[in-house]
């Protein structure tokens, strides 16, 4: 039996009177990792942050079930959504910015859990430990500070420090965008590992095709703030119903030199 | 004989700073034929920006070539050694102000906000040849078309912020174009731009490409891009060559397990639900770090491997 777990149903922002998103309606149950794709400027990241409240929807509701029942995301007040912000947690692409250069590992790490005011020093330390060692880095790790890893390295880092408050939702923001293809890789298949080992859900915003393909169970096409298509990812790959989609699909580059690239024309389609 | 219009040979670039040195490049050696796209691919760090500068000589301090030469044969002119131009010599003006041209990952580095389009694409014509302004303008204009820009009569009198990111990679091209430049090295000009935009800059490069028969060296770190675009592909890692090869013989037969690792992390070509693989499961025990000078197999392409048979998958 699925479980819901998020319900979205009519959300717009605009930004200066310009429309960034309008009219979005879906769901996620737990479990799930739903994909959302699009171009720059089609509105993920906006959708992404007015579903955990980082900004708020014009209109619409944004409901999520929490360890004790449903709420209404969209009503609450900031205070109101501090205790769900543990089960709702964002990784996001670039990393170093997100990571504060002058805390240690241990200390970035620490740091939700301390503002949830969660554990004592000792079981704190455990919960660092723990996470430290499920995203695969070493606990020597834990006095260094974020310039002295890697890309694929302070990832894991941001990835960790989003676990570490055991959320139900992670949305990740073009988390694996900025890193090299072999780190990606490396990257893609600890977020399956976790989800697997920790029940999470993802909503995976990301403009990576290939990526969303491998990884994503259902997908939202989304073209100037709207969805277009929305539905079980090999569905939509194979067999899209949009222009827009279909546009999408053909630019992609194959690997394969004896695939040629023949992208369709967007004046020819209209969009 | 073989028509180059580069030859690097053992090329290395240090750079000094207060932790230490940097090998940037060592050993770097390949050729870039006439008239064919050459890709360079490589993971980020691996050396590709910095074997482009030191074509174009911009290595500046603490960087510096260390050993090598990189022989330039421009056609009708004396071939000669980039490597070792004097400061002053004219030939440097020369490559920078128009033989060679660079197309880089941002726009905005090539363009000036406070000119006009087309002021600028004149610019670059009236900078490499004698034409009168009214020629210029006019040649600026057909190029503009050229690269698909709609409405050129329109375009040409606006700014580059009245562009989109594509449309502004688009002039960038036509710039680089215009000067009629021996080799157009183009350094991720699409890696900062959306898929579909990506699609169109790629198949513009590659009509000019067959129609002009420019040679082009194109550097990116995106397999499916270096399918789409090259004859041949060089594959750097940790500033060293692993391997050269046609574009099929690399992409789809790959000898060295770097490039194998390469390809195998591309998430398209997994199933779903399965893991990917990632270089430390295609590379297992194989040594990468190790430099192997390039050898060259039967088949004409070249890797950079200990001596002894290739193992294949
Ligand atoms: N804080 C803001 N103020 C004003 N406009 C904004 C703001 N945030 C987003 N927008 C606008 O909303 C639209 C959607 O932007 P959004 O960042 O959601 O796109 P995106 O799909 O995430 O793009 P990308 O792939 O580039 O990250 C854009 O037109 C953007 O300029
Ligand atoms: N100005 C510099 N000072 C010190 N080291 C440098 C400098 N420029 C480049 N390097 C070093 O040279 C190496 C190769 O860098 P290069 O920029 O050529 O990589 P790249 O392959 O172009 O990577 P990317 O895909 O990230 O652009 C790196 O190890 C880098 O740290
Ligand atoms: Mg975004
Ligand atoms: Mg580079």
């Amino acid at each position: 039996m699925t479980e819901r777990l998020l319900e979205v149903e009519g959300i717009s922002k605009a930004f200066d009177g310009v429309m960034a998103i309008e009219n979005i309606s879906f769901s996620l149950d737990a479990s799930e990792t739903l994909g959302i794709v699009g171009e720059s400027g089609s509105g993920k990241t906006t959708l992404a942050r007015c579903i955990l409240r980082a900004i708020d929807p014009d209109i619409g509701t944004v409901r999520f079930r929490g360890k004790d029942g449903w709420h209404p995301l969209h009503a609450m007040t900031d205070s109101e959504l501090i205790p769900l912000r543990q089960e709702m947690q964002m990784v996001f692409q670039d990393p170093f910015s997100s990571l504060n250069p002058r805390m240690t590992v241990q200390e970035i790490l620490e740091e939700p859990l301390i503002i949830h005011k969660i554990g004592t020093r000792a079981s704190r330390r455990e919960a660092v430990l723990d996470i430290l060692d499920r995203v695969q880095m070493e606990s020597d790790s834990l006095t260094r500070y974020p310039h002295a890893f890697s890309g694929g390295q302070r990832q894991r880092i941001g990835i960790a420090r989003a676990l570490i408050l055991r959320p139900k939702l992670v949305v990740c923001d073009e988390a694996v965008s900025a890193l090299d293809v072999s780190v990606q890789a490396q990257i893609i298949n600890l977020l399956e590992d976790l989800q697997k080992e920790l029940g999470l859900t993802y909503l995976f915003v990301a403009h990576d095709l290939s990526v969303v393909r491998h990884i994503c169970d259902r997908i939202l096409v989304m073209h100037r703030g709207r969805v277009v298509e929305a539905g079980p990812v090999e569905e939509v790959f194979t067999n899209p119903r949009e222009d827009y989609t279909r546009l999408l699909l053909s630019a992609i580059p194959s690997p394969d030199p004896d695939v040629p690239l023949q992208p369709l024309d967007r004046q020819v389609l209209g969009l | 004989m073989p028509d180059n219009v580069l030859e690097i040979r053992d090329l290395a670039v240090e750079f000094k700073t207060d932790i230490g040195v940097t090998h940037a490049l060592r050993e770097v050696g390949f050729d870039v034929p006439r008239g064919e796209v050459t890709a360079i691919v490589g993971e980020s760090g691996s050396g590709k920006s910095v074997t482009a500068n030191c074509i174009m000589r911009l290595i500046q301090p603490p960087g510096e070539i260390t050993s090598g030469r990189i022989d330039f044969s421009p056609t009708g002119t004396e071939p000669f050694d980039i490597v070792s131009l004097k400061t002053k010599d004219p030939r440097l003006l020369d490559l920078r102000g128009g033989l060679i041209s660079m197309v880089f990952q941002e726009p905005m580095t090539a363009l000036s906000p406070v000119y006009t389009v087309g002021n600028q694409v004149a610019e670059a014509i009236l900078c490499h040849r004698k034409v009168s302004k009214k020629q210029a303008w006019a040649e600026a204009a057909d190029m503009l078309e050229r690269v698909g820009i709609d409405d050129v009569p329109r375009r040409i009198r606006q700014y580059p912020f009245e562009f989109s990111g594509g449309m502004r990679q688009r002039v960038v091209i036509a710039m680089a174009l215009v000067c009629q430049p021996e080799l157009l090295i183009c350094d991720e000009p699409t890696t900062a731009l959306d898929v579909t935009i990506q699609a169109e800059i790629l198949t513009l490069i590659r009509s000019l490409q067959r129609d002009l028969e420019n040679t082009v060296l194109f550097i990116t770190h995106d397999l499916g891009v270096v399918a789409q675009l090259a004859d041949q592909v060089v594959v750097m890692y940790g500033g060293r060559v692993l391997e050269i090869g046609s574009v099929r013989q690399v992409l789809k037969d790959p000898v060295h397990p770097y490039t194998r690792g390469l390809l195998a992390a591309i998430p398209g070509l997994a199933e779903r639900g399965q893991r990917l693989e990632t270089m430390a499961s295609v590379l297992g025990d194989a040594d990468i770090i190790t430099p192997h000078p390039l050898r060259r197999l039967s088949d004409g392409r070249q890797v950079s491997l200990a001596p002894g048979p290739t193992r294949r998958s």
